[in-house]
């Protein structure tokens, strides 16, 4: 018999991947910045830094820390607003082939509500990630993550306004990850993606300063791999739309234990800043694991787990 | 005319042909990466994967300290951490994994005298822009001023002198050279020969050395240092603060500002 290649191919919602690799918001800019090193027409998609209606200008520095297998990050949502975006950021994501994933953030519902809805009107994006889950901004983000009659407010004013599939990004600093998920999903939401950044803090012993400006900041890398599986795994018991997995993937391995514990596909984050071309191995490596165990396509190992 | 411009970066795995101890503290790693070291500009920087390893888990930035033609270049860089003793570790034929040329480096005005300012280890992009400027052959318009703490913290002066440029050196505790800071060695020269100065060091040296390049009307340029994730623009981790009070990522912007501009 003929072996034929393996089905990368997935699809979330009305949302279809050539692959299941995704870049995770805020690591990997507006696509741009990774041109020369990646070739960004052989990903799943593009997830772009989180957007707000109006540029903003971010914390103060310093901004990140180093960790044990970790990055602790405060950048505080820098970002060039919606309509620069529009103008100067989206003609480049436009031309490329892959789905374009715009990642927005409001202080209030009303600002959740007029992103989805300038977003909707204009050509070359392909979902919107619904950010309720940063840590490192006063207002807005996290205080939306972690109630969950919040979180399906913002979901629900975010899905009348917008036509485009949304997937609402979760915070893993909540007591109980499955009520927030299954909130956004009774408000409407296409996919779930999890995890955000777990909040976290460093100390400098010498000087008794915190490390970050911000003095707290958000984890991520390797560090906070089995937390993000773990509550993964859970979400994806409990919920009937599709998950995607997100928290310290670095290696295709990485990658395969989500789609087992029940992801249908992943965002690489931080992975990103070790090795730009992470990504392009993940998917090789994906490929090569489907090739291996005679799996025709990515739907037969998601949630595949032997318990 | 050397431009400070972006140049092609690429990711590639290159050979260590030299990893060796150049002073207490300081080591010199010579890597062979033709690619890089074709394109590269004085002031631009690295990032180096210093091994396999979860933790230390980023890259580190480097600044390119010297090519030598257009084939090899090298870094020289001070053991301060879990990222740099790692380093250290890695042998002669080895492998690492780099990322570059990255960031915008100086932008040599050739028509002025040149005064190059170096604090401590910020002697390692200067190296790059001295060499570059006798390979022009402007060599006899410019000095190099190097301050450190003590005598063993003072670099490259043997080297910067075999290549024929006029080199002054500081030490805080007056080990060699005059005693005290660079800054008060270069005070009487810069009215006389207004030149244009390149400088790097700490944040302090630095912000003296822009002071007196606005007390003299000077055009000045600064090698900014940061901790940085990615080094491609891409996390706005490394942000520094300009007068104006914008925060500009170090990595894309700089490492090299006009200190006019630096807050």
């Amino acid at each position: 018999m003929k072996k034929t290649k393996p089905d990368l191919s997935v699809q979330i919602g009305l949302l279809r991947l050539q692959n299941p690799v995704l870049t995770a918001s805020g690591t990997f800019g507006y696509g741009q910045e990774y041109a020369g090193l990646v070739d960004l027409n052989c990903l799943g998609g593009i997830i772009v830094k989180g957007l707000s209606l109006s540029p903003r200008p971010g914390n103060m520095p310093p901004r990140t820390v180093e960790t044990p297998c970790g990055l602790l990050n405060a950048i505080g949502l820098q970002n060039v607003g919606v309509e620069n975006f529009i103008a100067d950021k989206l003609p480049f994501l436009r031309n490329l082939s892959v789905p374009v994933i715009v990642n927005i953030l409001g202080q209030d519902i009303k600002e959740y509500r007029k992103l989805a809805e300038r977003l909707s009107n204009v050509e070359g994006i392909a979902a919107l990630e619904v950010n309720i889950s940063c840590p490192n901004v006063k207002k807005g983000g996290v205080v939306f993550g972690t109630d969950y009659k919040a979180a399906a407010r913002v979901t629900k004013a975010v899905r009348a306004a917008a036509e485009l599939p949304i997937i609402v990004k979760l915070s893993p600093n909540v007591t109980d990850i499955v009520s927030i998920a299954r909130a956004v999903q009774e408000a409407g939401a296409d996919a779930v993606s999890l995890i955000n950044t777990l909040t976290g803090m460093a100390v400098d012993v010498e000087t008794r300063r915190p490390k970050l400006h911000n003095v707290t900041g958000g984890l991520s890398g390797p560090a906070i791999k089995p937390v993000a599986l773990r509550m993964v795994w859970q979400v994806a018991r409990a919920v009937k739309i599709p998950v995607i997995g997100c928290g310290g993937i670095m290696t295709a391995a990485d990658a395969l234990e989500f789609l087992i514990a029940g992801a249908c596909a992943v965002q690489v984050g931080t992975a990103n800043f070790v090795n730009p071309r992470a990504t392009m191995e993940i998917i090789s490596g994906i490929e090569e694991y489907l090739g291996r165990h005679n799996l025709k396509d990515i739907k037969s190992l998601v949630g595949s787990l032997i318990l | 005319m050397v431009r400070g411009t972006k140049s092609k970066m690429d990711q590639v795995t290159v050979t260590v042909l030299e990893n060796r101890f150049a002073a207490p503290g300081v080591y010199r790693l010579r890597i062979e990466v033709p690619a890089i070291a074709r394109v590269a500009h004085p002031g631009q920087f690295l990032m180096l994967r210093v091994g396999q390893t979860l933790d230390p888990l980023l890259r580190r930035p480097f600044s390119i300290h010297a090519v030598h033609d257009s084939r090899t270049i090298d870094i020289l860089y001070r053991v301060i951490g879990k990222g740099t003793n790692l380093l250290t570790a890695i042998k002669k034929g080895g492998r690492l994994d780099i990322v570059g040329p990255l960031g915008r480096g100086f932008s040599w005005k050739e028509g002025s005298p040149s005064l190059l300012v170096a604090g401590g280890i910020g002697i390692a992009p200067l190296f790059f822009l001295a060499q570059t400027i006798t390979q022009n052959g402007a060599g006899a318009k410019t000095s190099v001023f190097i301050g450190a703490r003590n005598k063993t913290e003072l670099l490259c002066v043997k080297e910067l002198k075999a290549m024929g440029l006029q080199v002054e050196a500081a030490t805080e505790d007056g080990s060699r050279g005059k005693k005290g800071l660079i800054t008060d060695l270069i005070t009487n020269r810069v009215a006389a020969s207004r030149p244009v100065i390149y400088s790097c060091g700490p944040y302090p040296m630095l912000h003296a050395v822009a002071s007196l390049a606005m007390q003299y009307g000077l055009s000045c340029q600064v090698s900014l240092e940061s901790f940085m994730a990615c080094g491609l623009g891409a996390c706005l981790g490394c942000v520094a603060e300009m007068r104006n009070g914008d925060l500009v990522r170090v990595c894309k912007e700089g490492p090299v500002f006009d200190a006019y501009e630096v807050a």
